[in-house]
C-alpha cells in the first residue's frame, strides 16, 4: 500500500535524523561543557527509555531501575579494571556489553519476584528490592568500594581503530553509537507481538491469560529485557565517568529520578522519555549550577504536570502537532504567547521569594544583599518581599485567565475539527 | 465425544455454595444457553470452566481431557475461550490490535520478539478477515475505549474467537443492547461461532429460543434441566422454578413500556 511505504519512509527519515544530530551535534556545540551535556545525556537516553518499557510499555511503576543501571555500572568498572590489570582481554567497546549482561542478570534474579504481581504490589517489591540493593552496596564495601566508590582508568589495552577512548570527544561517540543502536533495538521491541502484548498486559492482564498468554510470564521477559537496556546505559556511565559510587548510582533517589524525567518527558509515547533524558542532564547539570533550590523548583514542575498534563511533554507535542496539521493552531498562538507570559511573570516572583528564602538560611553571613539576575535585592527590606509576592499574584491571575482563554479556544478548535469531519485531538 | 463435561460440580466461597453438584454434557457442535435466575450460578459456572477459579470438588472434562485444575492460559490453548458480562478489552489499543493479540497465540507465535508484527502475513490477513467478520473494518485504527458499547461487544466476541477455539463461552452477549441491536447481534454470533460449540449465558428469553439448540436450566447451583428449547419449555418442574416467573416478569415488563410508550 503507498501509505505504509509513505509511513516507512517516513520513518527512515526520523532514524537518520536522529543519527544525524548525534553524529553533527558536538561538532556544533565544541565547549567541554556541551560535551559533557550530550555525553550524559546520550546514555540516560537508553537509561530512560529501557524504563519506559517497564512503565509506558507494561504500566510496570517501578522504583527501582537504578539497581540495574548501577549494578550494571559496577560490573563494567569492575571488567574495565581486570581487563587493564590484564585479566580478562575485554576491549572497552564492549565493556557497555558487560553491563548489560549485569543488569539482565540481575534482573533475571530480581525480577523473579518482582514480576509475579502487578500494581501496587509490583512497585511496592521493587521499593524494597532497591532499599535492599542499596544497604547491601554498604555492606560490602569489598564490591562497591564503599562511599569512595570505585575508579578505574578507561584507557587500557590497543587502541580501538585508532582510538583510546581517553578525550572526552571519543567516549562522546562511543556512546553516541550505543545510543543509536539500543534506542533503534527498543523501539524494535515495541514493533513485535512480544512488545504488544506487554501493551495489552498493561491494559488489560487478566484478559491476556485469556487468549492464550501467561500475563507473569511476559511481565519477566519485558523486566529482563529492560534490565539489559538499563545496564548497558550504566556500563556506558561507568566509562563516561571513570568512577562510580553507591550512593549515586544505585539509591532510590537516582530510580526516583529516573521515574520523574521518563514522566516528563512523556511515558505516552515511544520518544518521551528521550526528551526526559534531555531535561533530567539540563536540570541536574544547568539548573543546579544556577541555584541551590533546583530539587524545588523541580518538584514544582514535576506537579504541575502530573496535574494539568499527565502525557508528558511529548503528549503536548503530539497533540498541537496534530491541530497544526489539521490547520486549526495559529489561533492558539496567542493563547501560548499570553500563558507564556504569565508562567515567566509568576516564575520571577516565585523565584525571588525561593531565592530570598535560600538567602537567609545559607548565605545569611554574606549580608542582606543577594544577587539576582543581574540586579541586586535586599532580603532585609519589606518592599522586596511584597513586591515579589504582588508579581507573583499577577503571575498567577494572568495564568488563570489564559487557562479560561485557552479551554475555550481549544473546544472551538476540536469543535471546528469535527466539523471538518477529523477526528478529535 | 463430548466437548465439554462437568461432572458433580461443586463451588464454595466461604460456607456459601455457589455450584452443587452440576452435570452437563455438551456435544461437539451444539449450541447451549444456560438460564435460571439471578443468583443460580451462571457467571460463576463460566468462571470454573474457563479456569477463573478452581472449583471445590467435581470435574471438568474438555474434549475428555481434564482441565478443573489448569490456569485460563492453558485451557484457552486447549481450545476453549470465553467472553466477559462487563466488557473485558484492551482499552489503549486499537480494534485491529486487540484482535491481532487474540490471534497471536494460536498461530504459533508465543512471546516472540525476533519477528516483527508487520511481517507476520497471515496473523494480520485472519485479522483484517475477523474485523470484516465482526463488521468492525471501518473502526480498524480506533482505540476500544472509543467504541460505542454495541461496538465493544462486538470487539469483545471478537477477541474470544479470534484464537480459533472450538469451544466458546459468552456470558450475556448482548446485555445492555436495544432490541434491533440485539437481533443483529445475534445474527453475528451465530455466523462466527459456525460449527463451533457455543456455551452462553442469556437473559432474553427469545433470543435464547432462536439461538439455541439446547437449554440448560441452572437453579441453586444445580442443572434442573438439560434438553431441546421446546421440551424445556414443556417442562412442569422448569416452569415452577424460573421459566414461569420470568416470562411473567417479562411480559410485566412489556406492559409497563407499551404503557409508557402512548
Amino acid at each position: 500500500m503507498p501509505s505504509s511505504s509513505l509511513n516507512r519512509g517516513r520513518g527512515l527519515a526520523v532514524w537518520l535524523v536522529f543519527a544525524a544530530l548525534l553524529f553533527v551535534l558536538p561538532l556544533v556545540l565544541t565547549s567541554s561543557l556541551s560535551l559533557t551535556l550530550l555525553s550524559q545525556v546520550g546514555y540516560l537516553i537508553i537509561v530512560c527509555l529501557s524504563y519506559n518499557m517497564l512503565l509506558g510499555q507494561g504500566g510496570m511503576l517501578s522504583f527501582g531501575q537504578a539497581v540495574y543501571t548501577g549494578l550494571g555500572s559496577f560490573m563494567a568498572v569492575h571488567a574495565m579494571n581486570m581487563a587493564a590489570q590484564g585479566g580478562w582481554p575485554i576491549p572497552l567497546v564492549l565493556i557497555p556489553l558487560v553491563g548489560g549482561l549485569a543488569g539482565m542478570g540481575f534482573a533475571v534474579l530480581f525480577g523473579y519476584v518482582s514480576t509475579k504481581k502487578s500494581g501496587n504490589t509490583f512497585a511496592m517489591i521493587t521499593l524494597g528490592l532497591g532499599e535492599l540493593v542499596a544497604s547491601m552496596a554498604l555492606m560490602l564495601p569489598e564490591f562497591f568500594g564503599g562511599e569512595g566508590g570505585v575508579s578505574t582508568n578507561r584507557v587500557y589495552g590497543q587502541p580501538f581503530f585508532g582510538f583510546n577512548f581517553g578525550p572526552q570527544i571519543q567516549v562522546y561517540y562511543l556512546i553516541a553509537v550505543y545510543c543509536f543502536i539500543c534506542t533503534a533495538l527498543m523501539y524494535a521491541f515495541t514493533q513485535t507481538p512480544l512488545g504488544r502484548l506487554l501493551n495489552a498486559v498493561r491494559d488489560n492482564a487478566e484478559r491476556v491469560e485469556f487468549i492464550g498468554y501467561n500475563s507473569q510470564r511476559i511481565r519477566y521477559t519485558a523486566f529482563i529485557i529492560a534490565g539489559f537496556f538499563a545496564g548497558v546505559g550504566g556500563g556506558l556511565a561507568a566509562i563516561n565517568f571513570e568512577i562510580v559510587t553507591a550512593l549515586d548510582s544505585i539509591s532510590s533517589v537516582r530510580s526516583g529520578g529516573y521515574l520523574l524525567f521518563t514522566f516528563l518527558g512523556g511515558a505516552g509515547s515511544f520518544f518521551g522519555p528521550m526528551i526526559g533524558a534531555v531535561l533530567l542532564v539540563l536540570s541536574s547539570v544547568l539548573l543546579s549550577g544556577i541555584t541551590k533550590a533546583w530539587l524545588l523548583y523541580l518538584g514544582l514542575l514535576f506537579m504541575l504536570m502530573v496535574m494539568y498534563a499527565p502525557g508528558g511533554i511529548a503528549y503536548l507535542l503530539q497533540v498541537n502537532i496534530k491541530v497544526m496539521k489539521l490547520g486549526r493552531w495559529w489561533p492558539l498562538f496567542p493563547v501560548y504567547l499570553f500563558l507564556a507570559l504569565g508562567s515567566a511573570i509568576a516564575l520571577l516572583g516565585f523565584s525571588i521569594l525561593v531565592e530570598m528564602i535560600y538567602h537567609i538560611q545559607l548565605d545569611s553571613a554574606l549580608g542582606p544583599e543577594m544577587p539576582f539576575m543581574g540586579t541586586v535585592l535586599n532580603v532585609d527590606q519589606a518592599a522586596t518581599w511584597v513586591g515579589s509576592v504582588l508579581i507573583l499574584l499577577i503571575g498567577i491571575a494572568l495564568l488563570a485567565l489564559g487557562k479560561r482563554f485557552f479551554v475555550k479556544r481549544w473546544n472551538l478548535i476540536q469543535e471546528q475539527i469535527q466539523a471538518d469531519g477529523g477526528m478529535a485531538a | 465425544m463430548n466437548a465439554l463435561e462437568l461432572i458433580d460440580l461443586h463451588k464454595r466461597f466461604g460456607r456459601t455454595e455457589i455450584i452443587r453438584g452440576a452435570n452437563l454434557a455438551v456435544k461437539k457442535g451444539e449450541r447451549v444457553a444456560i438460564i435460571g435466575p439471578n443468583g443460580a450460578g451462571k457467571s460463576t459456572l463460566f468462571n470454573l470452566i474457563s479456569g477463573r477459579f478452581g472449583p471445590s470438588s467435581g470435574q471438568i472434562l474438555l474434549n475428555g481431557q481434564p482441565i478443573q485444575n489448569k490456569t485460563p492460559f492453558e485451557i484457552n490453548r486447549l481450545g476453549l475461550a470465553r467472553s466477559f458480562q462487563v466488557s473485558n478489552l484492551f482499552p489503549k489499543l486499537s480494534v485491529f490490535e486487540n484482535l491481532r493479540c487474540g490471534v497471536l497465540w494460536s498461530l504459533g507465535y508465543g512471546y516472540t520478539f525476533m519477528r516483527f508484527l508487520s511481517g507476520l502475513k497471515d496473523a494480520n490477513e485472519k485479522t483484517e478477515a475477523l474485523l470484516q467478520e465482526l463488521h468492525l473494518s471501518h473502526k480498524r485504527d480506533v482505540l476500544a475505549a472509543n467504541l460505542t458499547y454495541a461496538e465493544q461487544r462486538a470487539l469483545e466476541v471478537g477477541i474470544t474467537i479470534a484464537g480459533g477455539a472450538e469451544v466458546i463461552l459468552l456470558d450475556e452477549p448482548t446485555a445492555g443492547m436495544s432490541v434491533t441491536e440485539t437481533s443483529h447481534f445475534i445474527d453475528l454470533i451465530r455466523s462466527v461461532t459456525e460449527g463451533k460449540t457455543l456455551l452462553t449465558v442469556e437473559h432474553d428469553m427469545g433470543v435464547v429460543f432462536g439461538l439455541a439448540d439446547k437449554i440448560a436450566v441452572l437453579v441453586y447451583g444445580e442443572v434442573l434441566a438439560f434438553d431441546t428449547p421446546d421440551k424445556v419449555r414443556a417442562n412442569a418442574r422448569v416452569q415452577e422454578a424460573y421459566l414461569g416467573s420470568v416470562v411473567a416478569d417479562q411480559q410485566a415488563q412489556h406492559a409497563t413500556t407499551h404503557a409508557g410508550a402512548h
